[in-house]
């Protein structure tokens, strides 16, 4: 039933980039049925494989003279990256209703994204999985140049540039596991009982992991992503950081971690403590945890602020993925899931809420707005999504990097420890930046008094209202409730980390 | 000394045990109903809060006539209830609830305080817009304390002690219109959260070696003594066991929330914030969460120790408190602003209260923790009084001989006053601060924090004085007309004002009531203990530091009724002392200049590194691209080209058919696309069929 997820949204961006120009609200309308349509059936998909292990949906052979198949599957951790991405997909049209520009082009590359990224997760074959993933990069480059702000044009190239390294990076080590194994066969679960020899995955782990990694953030590749999230309109920010570093942490797991686990075993040798591809990982993840903060810290363009916080927030997801322990895996795994919403969110509001009716993004010129009591929706609502953000109990984000804290703490206590710098950073700038942009710190002016107040800014609108309340229940249901997912993630990891995945 | 009676694990929970959830799910309860109420409906707002409030306090009257009956039935009262949250591994992260009498003590304490300060709101916030708001954030902030008072699980406890952090925040910058108001709640958020961090790496670490979250769990619980014993065995660094070093990462997130050195800057900010949520977030319930969570965790950090209170972690825990009521003490001399004074008051006598813990155990500090809640709570409400009387004026030299133009405030600020200084036999205050005193100065291992607690305790009653003669005596130096405030203030103030006197009956030497419910053994009247002479020396070192503080400042201030301008008497006499008093010893600054500066600094550099390093590899990496790729194309154009235009040119004369499909129209391009598509979908669906 999952694959049906795939086939609806490239139905659906079909059809748009068919229909005739001009009926901007049909496309509109379109978009949300194909979006819901996507995620009632992540949903049902999700509530009948609770309890079950991997599920085979389909397998039949592609490409014969090479095994190649096309296998689509599920376990836990897709059902539950499926599920974001519905999610995902939903907000990000609600978000995007204003959009008049090439209306219907516009959902036709956002249905055609979210796609790939249905096609990622649920692919079982490695040459499958790869063809989703640059399906889902050529949209993103063309959302960014067309419908793009601040160097927009920059920001995409970078972003293609990026991710076809990466992805060149995975071809590489794809065509070889495929030699070396002997097998005749790209299928994940084959390839994974293949018996790699230890001296391949040596070099294929950090390969892949680092060709994959990129798109996750991982320091130092990660500057494409704060460019990339400030450059995009808003639906694509809240996709390229809801749903498309997940791809990079997703491909990191299922595939680096997952085909060849021995990359991860100590070397002969150690030095100042590093001693495997596991600390090496590790340690940039948590550079990344702490740099991406303080990078947000010194930034004046408020969007700037929540790219860079997904740097940080991604090192969280590196960190529980290389921890190897059980709970840092489902950790990191619920932080994908987490980081998407709330990530999402906070585009959402710096992009659409308050951008498209203050038109800047700079703090120097929000500060004299006031905000808060002009756009109470706006501030309040960046007050929860900023608690949340900053990981605080009640929301999800709070379950996941504890939980990642565990298994980093197992591992290596300091990487714990460092990772907390980190956090008290996060609190730093997520206030900052509330304090900048919606309850100012400057006093008034005379000239910023107008006698008969201050000109109204656009009403907020109810996909606004309804996408934000939607995001907000998924974050708290999960803060709450963690097992809802936790329940699907565990045994996956579980099996995940046994090394087969039988 | 009576023998202890051990703990029996109680495996079924009486009811009350397992309703008790409902003392802090009232109030949130209320919170989330006002949230959705509209502005007008000011006075449903403020009923329903006080309503959920007097609710929860009948309930826990009710827990803690229960514990209180099984304690006087010789049969201590501990009973948990736990539930699994989420499963890692083999290991269920599990929490749950206590009552004890612990808990019980301060469940009631939180809700009888609290229901004062809601009642006193009401008037307070009379005229102010978001009258509902504030009760919505007020009842929220009571049901996160309430929760961290009877959570059993350590995690538990810290989802609310950030829930309380949190709405905290929110009625600190309550007038967030006002900037200061806005940076304090900002300053308190992060500071608080800095030792928070802290807090979360010892539950990190506590539940890497235990296994458990939960305190209490029919003995396999966390600081019960099998897993006790196993943190106690194994040994961190610097001579800590594991469950020392845990304590003291817990006890740095206590430092944050209770506002001790270093970690204390940003309590008198906080006063920014409406005068109910100074009483009762920053005088009886939050700041004092910070000691109640030591106490709660006490066997973790006394673990193991020979004599009482010489561990490493109670160690650290003694010096911090001391340092902390002799600094705090010092700053409040030489402040004007009522609520300023106040504040560092606080300070210095939560320092007192985990001295207290440090030197004599849970019924010591937690003691004081008490008596201070109510005569604080009074005091503070009583400055809102005369602020409320004097019209919003908050600078004691502003005020002056208010004790013509508001006698009930006068006089219940003068006992809490007389309280908080300590004078013998009549005030709650000193019998809990002797009992502090009397463990210091039989603390083994030094005997300096003792002097400094005196010494602290003598710089008390020298600035209470000096505040009450500045707001109450000599003449009115203000603007207006002053005028006492209405009744629904007052009588809470008078209600507090008994307490403030009549709760030290519960810890005199003579009958140490207090301290032997808290510690499960019985209590028996011995008029005997009044007589000894160690107790006699104490109570006359008492009257010395009252007579001292007290004196000093009547001398100095009393009925002196400068102008408002005039610079402070001691501020004539010792000039450069006052300037580094008045200025708070400059730790704010100094925190300015090093943490703050280094972060940003760091934060400039990472900005930089990241703009111009790896941005500029970026774009060398494009410029080499596009000129190789420009090299290319002059190879290409000028000889691979020559030839295979020359070979096109042929096909295209005769390709005339296709021509017309190349017609330049997206839309036909498309189309073509589309089919194509469709047709190898088609194929697809068709060849997986099986």
């Amino acid at each position: 039933m999952l694959a049906w997820t795939i086939y609806i949204s490239f139905a659906g961006a079909l059809v748009l980039a068919l229909m005739p120009k001009g009926n901007a609200a049909l496309a509109r309308v379109i978009a949300l049925l194909v979006a819901a349509a996507g995620f009632a059936i992540a949903i049902a998909g999700f509530a009948a494989g609770a309890g079950q292990g991997r599920v085979t949906i389909v397998d039949v052979p592609w490409v014969p003279m090479m095994g190649i198949h096309y296998t689509l599957a599920a376990d836990g951790i897709s059902r539950v990256l499926v599920l974001l991405t519905g999610l995902a997909a939903v907000a990000g049209v609600l978000f995007s209703w204003n959009i008049n520009l090439r209306t219907n082009e516009f959902f036709a590359f956002f249905l055609a994204l979210i796609g790939g990224v249905y096609g990622v997760f649920l692919s079982f074959d490695l040459f499958l999985l790869f063809v989703f993933y640059e399906i889902a990069i050529v949209p993103k480059y063309f959302l960014i140049a067309i419908w793009g702000s601040t160097r927009r044009e920059y920001a995409a190239m970078k972003l293609a540039l990026y991710s076809f390294v990466g992805s060149a990076m995975v071809l590489v080590v794809l065509l070889a596991a495929y030699a070396t194994s002997g097998s005749h066969s790209t299928g994940l679960v084959s390839l994974a009982n293949a018996n790699l020899p230890v001296s391949f995955q040596m070099w294929a782990f950090p390969v892949t992991f680092i060709g994959f990694g990129i798109l996750a953030g991982l320091w130092p590749f990660h500057t494409w992503a704060p460019t990339g999230h400030v450059a995009a309109p808003t639906a694509a920010s809240m996709l390229l950081a809801g749903v498309v570093m997940k791809l990079g942490a997703y491909g990191c797991l299922r595939v680096a971690i997952g085909l060849f686990p021995h990359g991860l075993d100590p070397w002969s040798w150690s030095f100042l403590g590093i001693g495997s591809w596991r600390d090496v990982f590790a340690l940039l993840a948590v550079i990344g945890i702490i740099y991406g903060a303080l990078v947000a810290l010194a930034q004046t363009d408020f969007k700037f602020v929540i790219g860079y916080s997904s740097v940080s927030h991604m090192g969280f997801v590196l960190l529980g993925l290389v921890t190897l322990t059980q709970v840092g895996v489902d950790g990191a795994v619920l932080q994908m899931f987490s980081h998407g919403v709330i990530a999402g969110l906070l585009f959402a509001i710096v992009g659409r809420v308050v951008y498209e009716r203050t038109h800047t993004r700079q703090f120097g010129e929000l500060e004299g707005m006031y905000l808060g009591r002009r756009l109470p929706f706006a501030a309040w609502a960046f007050v929860i999504a900023g608690v949340a953000s900053m990981g605080l109990p009640g929301f999800s984000g709070f379950v996941a990097e504890l939980q990642v804290l565990m298994g980093a703490w197992i591992a290596k206590p300091w990487w714990t420890a460092a990772s907390g710098v980190g956090i008290v950073i996060g609190v730093a700038y997520t206030w900052r930046a509330l304090q900048r942009a919606f309850f100012t710190d400057r006093l008034p002016r005379p000239d910023e008094h107008p006698k008969e107040g201050w000109p109204k800014f656009d009403p907020i609108t109810w996909p606004e209202i309804t996408a934000t309340c939607l995001l907000f229940a998924a974050t708290l249901i999960v803060g709450i409730y963690p097992s809802i997912l936790l329940n699907s993630i565990e045994p996956a990891v579980k099996a995940l980390l046994a090394g087969g995945m039988q | 000394m009576q023998e202890a009676i051990a703990f029996t694990p109680q495996l079924d929970a009486s009811s009350i045990a397992r309703w008790l959830w409902l003392i802090p799910a009232l109030p949130i309860l209320a919170a989330g109903i006002i949230s959705v109420l509209k502005q007008p409906r000011r006075k449903l707002a403020s009923n329903l809060a006080i309503g959920s409030m007097g609710i929860s306090l009948l309930i826990a009257i009710t827990a803690f006539a229960h514990v209180l009956s099984g304690w006087a039935h010789d049969h201590a009262v501990r009973e948990v209830v736990n539930f699994s949250w989420l499963t890692v591994g083999t290991q269920a992260v599990e929490l749950g609830w206590v009552l004890d009498p612990l808990s019980a003590v301060m469940l009631v304490m939180v809700t009888f305080v609290g229901l004062l300060i809601f009642i006193y709101s009401t008037g307070y916030m009379e005229h102010d817009e978001n009258y509902t708001r504030f009760f919505c954030f007020l009842a929220l902030f009571a049901g996160a304390m309430l929760g961290v008072v009877i959570a059993n699980s350590i995690l538990l406890l810290f989802m609310c002690w950030e829930l309380v952090g949190l709405t905290s925040y929110l009625l600190i910058g309550f007038w967030y219109f006002k900037p200061s108001a806005a940076a304090a709640a900002r300053k308190a958020f992060i500071t608080t959260r800095v030792g928070d961090i802290f807090f979360l790496l010892g539950i990190v670490w506590l539940f890497a070696q235990t296994g458990t979250l939960l305190f209490y769990d029919h003995g396999s619980g966390a600081i019960e003594p099998l897993a006790l014993g196993g943190l106690l065995v194994h040994h961190s660094h610097w001579g800590l066991t594991a469950a020392g070093a845990i304590g003291l990462l817990i006890f740095a997130g206590a430092a944050g929330k209770s506002g001790q050195l270093p970690l204390h800057v940003w309590l008198p900010d906080a006063m920014e914030g409406p005068t109910p949520v100074s009483a009762l977030i920053h005088a009886a319930t939050m700041v004092a969460a910070g000691v109640y969570l030591i106490a709660r965790v006490y066997p973790l950090m006394a673990g193991g120790s020979i004599a009482p209170g010489t561990t490493t972690a109670l160690t650290v825990v003694t010096w911090v408190g001391a340092s902390t009521a002799l600094f705090a003490a010092l700053i409040a001399v030489a402040q004007n602003d009522i609520k300023r004074i106040l504040a560092y008051s606080t300070v210095s006598q939560l320092g007192y209260m985990m001295a207290g813990l440090g030197v004599g155990g849970v019924a010591v500090g937690m003691f004081h923790l008490i008596t201070h809640a109510f005569f604080k709570a009074l005091l503070f409400m009583g400055s809102g009084s005369v602020i409320h009387g004097v019209h919003e004026e908050q600078d004691i030299r502003h005020m002056g001989g208010l004790r013509k133009y508001m006698p009930i405030t006068f006089l219940t600020y003068v006992v809490g006053m007389l309280a908080l200084c300590g004078v013998p036999i009549f005030f709650s205050g000193f019998w809990s601060k002797d009992a502090i005193l009397e463990s210091a100065h039989a603390w083994p291992l030094s005997h300096a924090p003792y002097y400094m607690l005196v010494f602290g305790a003598i710089l008390t009653a020298f600035y209470m004085t000096r505040q009450v003669s500045y707001v109450f005596f000599g003449e009115y130096r203000g603007h207006g007309h002053a005028h006492e405030s209405p009744r629904v203030m007052t009588t809470p103030l008078a209600v507090l004002a008994v307490f403030a006197v009549a709760l030290g009956i519960i810890g005199t030497p003579a009958w140490p009531w207090f301290r032997a419910f808290l510690e499960n053994h019985a209590a028996s009247v011995e008029m005997h203990a009044f007589s000894e002479p160690a107790w006699l020396m104490l109570l006359l070192t008492s009257f010395v530091i009252v007579i001292l503080g007290i004196g000093l400042g009547w001398w100095v201030y009393g009925n002196k009724s400068p102008r408002a301008n005039d610079p402070d008497a001691l501020q004539k006499a010792i000039p450069p002392v006052w300037t580094v008093l008045a200025n708070r010893l400059y730790i704010d600054e100094l925190y300015g200049a090093t943490v703050i500066a280094f972060y940003y600094w760091w934060a400039k550099v990472a900005d930089w590194i990241d703009r111009d390093i790896w941005g500029d590899m970026v774009s060398t990496v494009i410029w080499l691209t596009n000129h190789w790729a420009r090299l290319n194309k002059f190879l290409d154009a000028t000889m691979v080209d020559g030839a295979f235009d020359k070979g096109c040119e042929e096909i295209y004369n005769g390709g005339g058919v296709l021509a017309r499909i190349q017609n330049g129209r997206g839309q036909v391009y498309l189309r073509l696309l589309a089919l194509a598509v469709v047709i190898l979908a088609a194929i697809l669906i068709w060849s997986g069929r099986p």
